[in-house]
């Protein structure tokens, strides 16, 4: 398996917040973290990525990464588009991209990936020498994505794409992403409170709770089930 | 309309000092994100030790270039050691970190070379520039070595991916990492260009002011100003603001009753703030927009 | 979580902040107590220039505070505050000087100006921020000696030489020198100005102040008129640095326009980091620090003494970052957290 999480715990200073978390992303694979605010779902993606102080397992390819530095944790191939975003707001769109592409070598193949990425988003394009901090709510999402593939990850990890984005926009986005893991085969890992989308995106989907792992299941199963559908789903 | 004029060159001419230094503040001000107050006792230090190297023998360029050299590591040194304890401590605190550096420097440079004016040579000579009185060879070529940094910045800046992962380090360290950057080392290398920058500040001001180690504390002053109305996001604008800084202070006390030498400094300072109260990222800052 | 302007000082205090020593109120106003009782029998035993540092140090402390109300609890950053610390000075110096009026009215009147000064400057402070503040405080600051010394003024201020102050004696009923009743008198002014910066912290005004400091748009969006609590905070916390200004003047007995420049704010803001930013007993540890620590450096060594002091100030900032009230806190924390069973 590519990522594999195990007996997972993680803290902000003196408190806990993960408690023997486990789970596992492979190849071309996509997957959801569901759950409600302060379950932990963020902290997940934060610990994969060396923000957060960890205690237990985190392998990347077999390789131990828990405890990693994040700039060490990107070079293998994990690309993470945060809460916020993280956009470069004071650097023009095409900039926002190229830092994506900061790890690689081959300035034609960079450029061309650019050009991909104007290919999925074409708002970006008509945008491209402007300023970030400009971009809608939306565009500023599908920047945030487009740089995070320009690493050419095998890992993309998304935390809350749909926050604050119009339900239109959000559904243009994901269909996107569904585009991308098809022709590219990137796995992704979904961190989402909008349950329906996730796992209409995601084969397979992890509810958490407080801290913990609460089911592990296909996303059939989690849709399916009595108390996830009222929690959750809305109905 | 004689004199305007001459005011102006003169200005133009201390405004190249200003400009020079205020380009060495925004350096650092893009490398991480605030100002460093030890800048002009940095870029002192340089001079002196360019001065001692000259003293002992060695030929000016030779001096210059070890100097620029020294300036750099030490900049470097300087961050990760001095400044590496302090970097998640609250601002306020960082900013009395930076007050020390002043002391240490502006007290070592006294001990060590005392606080007698020393001369320093200048390669471009004293010479007055096309015969006229206005402006003579040094101060021309003050002007043209800040241009021309100037010119080497933003093809840097703008041109190279480092001078983009600087710029990212400093605008967004946290994203900065999530694409691979290592946010540490662009810290240091901004630091170490800033120093170095300002060394070369320095060697290009001591022919004029000469050296001693309280020379740097009021051009810091003016180039912290130049670099605020230019605008702290753009060199180009540091540099402006620099020269506009020199003019509007030589006609203040030219033209404005009653200021007097000292009171120069202080209408130059609220005249600044008038223009920043228009507009307030300076006069070719870049406004951010940032959502709330 | 959203991105937040960047804005210097609202990071740079530890949210909470007052009376955020996990310590029982009484236990804090019985230290509290003892301190004020060993304050006040201090004159009886020691000499008459310990006395007049520690009146010195009093002074600094209510300086200090000053800068405090307007930095660490409202956010407005200022590196002009040795030029109201200056204009208090003087206002009781001329005061006295010209007018024989008596000392404890300059007090008041000395506050009365600084305050009025201090609400002005507010007003265009309003439009500035953090950077842009601190340039133009700069420029208040170097403006203050240049208009002592200014020439049409001399007549008032006594231009380049400055002003001698005739020191008071203490009334005839106590058996006090003029150092000591000089401390009484900074000992009680003190205790009242701090009581009441610790009353208006915790009361709604302090509330407004702080919030106006950690989110300005939010605390407009709930309706806290920020430009009039900003503006009215410079002026109590000119106020203040005015009234420690004045105290000043009578215990050195003496003011000159060269003793009020920038370095004597950069000395205040160090004290303010050094006690601790947000804290009000900090203040007088700042105080201490900036009276003692630049004469510790210069016994040390008179030419290196600025590098030494540089040197001292940065260990104090590596160990203590958030100052030494902050380092009390986290101390304390940890005391309680090895009590946890």
């Amino acid at each position: 398996m590519m990522l594999e999480v195990a007996g997972l715990d993680a803290f902000y200073g003196q408190n806990q917040a993960l408690y023997d978390v486990g789970f596992g992303v492979d190849e071309g694979q996509v997957r959801t973290l569901l759950g409600a605010n302060g379950a932990g779902k963020t902290t997940i993606l934060r610990a994969i990525c060396g923000m957060v102080r960890v205690a237990g397992d985190i392998r990347f390819d077999g390789k131990r990464i828990a405890g990693w530095a994040t700039e060490d944790v990107v070079r293998l191939g994990v690309a993470h588009v945060p809460e916020g975003r993280g956009t470069f707001l004071r650097l023009s769109v095409e900039e926002n991209l190229q830092l994506g592409a900061m790890t690689r070598k081959g300035r034609r193949e960079i450029a061309a990936d650019i050009e991909r990425v104007y290919v999925s988003f074409p708002r970006l394009k008509e945008r491209r020498a402007q300023q970030a901090g400009t971009l809608s709510g939306g565009e500023q999402q599908m920047l945030a994505v487009g740089r995070a593939l320009m690493l050419r990850p095998r890992l993309l990890l998304l935390d809350e794409p749909s926050f604050g984005l119009a339900p239109l926009i959000v559904e243009e986005l994901f269909a996107i992403l569904r585009q991308i893991n098809a022709e590219t085969g990137v796995a992704m890992l979904i961190v989402e409170q909008n349950a329906v989308l996730a796992l209409e995106l995601a084969e397979h989907a992890y509810l958490l709770e407080t801290g913990r792992v609460v089911m592990d299941a296909p996303s059939a199963v989690v849709g399916a089930d009595e108390s996830v559908r009222r929690s959750y789903l809305g109905y | 309309m004689e004199l305007l004029l001459q005011q102006v060159m003169a200005g133009l001419a201390n405004g190249a000092i200003y400009a020079c230094m205020a380009l060495a503040v925004v350096m650092i001000y893009q490398a991480i994100d605030h100002l460093n107050f030890a800048q002009g006792e940095m870029a002192m230090f340089s001079t002196f030790i360019a001065w001692q190297m000259i003293a002992w023998g060695l030929p000016y360029w030779v001096a210059f270039a070890l100097t620029v050299l020294v300036s750099f590591v030490a900049g470097v040194l300087i961050d990760r050691v001095l400044f590496r304890p302090v970097q998640n401590a609250p601002i306020l605190s960082q900013i009395v970190a930076f007050i020390a550096l002043f002391s240490i420097l502006n007290s070592s440079a006294g001990q060590i070379w005392d606080f007698t004016i020393k001369n320093f040579p200048t390669p471009f000579g004293h010479k007055p520039l096309f015969g006229g009185t206005l402006i003579d060879t040094h101060e021309a070529g003050m002007i043209g070595v800040t241009l021309a940094l100037l010119g080497l910045l933003y093809l840097f800046f703008r041109g190279t991916r480092l001078g983009l992962a600087m710029r990212a380090a400093a605008a967004n360290p946290e994203s900065a990492r999530l694409v691979g950057i290592r946010v540490g080392w662009m810290t240091a290398l901004g630091w170490g260009m800033a120093a170095a920058i300002g060394a070369v500040a320095g060697m290009l001001i001591a022919p004029v002011v000469f050296l001693e180690p309280n020379m740097m504390i009021g051009v810091l002053l003016y180039g912290f100003a130049g670099a605020v109305l230019g605008g702290l996001t753009s060199p180009a604008g540091a540099v402006i603001g620099g020269f506009l800084v020199g003019i509007i202070e030589n006609l203040a006390g030219t033209f404005i009753p009653y200021v007097g030498r000292e009171l120069k400094l202080t209408l130059a300072l609220i005249l600044i703030v008038v223009v920043l109260m228009f507009r307030p990222s300076g006069i070719f800052g870049r406004r951010v927009v940032s959502r709330v | 979580m959203t991105t937040v302007p960047k804005d210097a000082v609202a990071g740079a205090v530890p949210v909470p902040v007052q009376g955020s020593l996990r310590v029982r109120p009484t236990v804090r106003h019985l230290v509290v107590a003892a301190t004020i009782v060993i304050a006040a029998l201090i004159p009886l035993v020691a000499q008459s220039f310990v006395l007049f540092q520690l009146t010195e140090v009093m002074i600094y402390g209510l300086a200090i505070l000053g800068l405090n109300l307007l930095t660490g609890f409202n956010g407005q950053f200022s590196l002009g505050h040795s030029a109201f610390y200056g204009l208090g000075a003087y206002t009781a110096a001329i005061l006295i000087h010209n007018y024989e009026v008596s000392y404890l009215w300059t007090l008041p009147a000395a506050g009365g100006v600084c305050f009025v000064v201090g609400f002005l400057f507010g007003l265009p402070a309003l439009r500035l921020q953090n950077l842009y503040l601190a340039l133009a405080t700069f420029a208040l600051a170097t403006a203050m000696p240049q208009i002592l010394k200014f020439h049409a003024l001399e007549a008032w201020t006594g231009g380049v030489q400055g002003l001698v102050v005739d020191q008071p004696d203490a009334p005839d009923f106590l058996p006090l020198n003029t150092d000591q009743w000089l401390y009484y008198v900074t000992l009680v002014v003190v205790i009242i100005m701090f009581a009441a910066a610790a009353n208006l912290i915790r009361s709604r005004t302090g509330r407004a102040m702080m919030a106006i400091r950690d989110n300005p748009i939010a605390a407009a969006a709930m309706g806290i008129n920020a430009s009039l609590y900003k503006t009215l905070t410079f002026g109590v916390s000119a106020l203040y640095t005015g009234v420690a200004g004045a105290l000043s003047a009578l215990a050195v007995a003496y003011v000159a326009p060269d003793s009020f420049n920038i370095f004597l704010s950069i000395s205040l803001l160090v004290g303010l980091v050094i006690g601790g930013v947000g804290s009000i007993p900090g203040c007088l540890f700042g105080g201490l620090f900036v009276l003692y620590v630049p004469n510790i450096a210069n016994s040390l060594s008179t030419g290196l003494a600025g590098a030494i002091y540089g040197i001292i100030l940065l260990i104090v900032i590596y160990v203590m970052p958030a100052g030494a009230a902050g380092f009390t806190r986290f101390a304390l924390a940890r005391m309680q957290g090895l009590r946890r069973p």
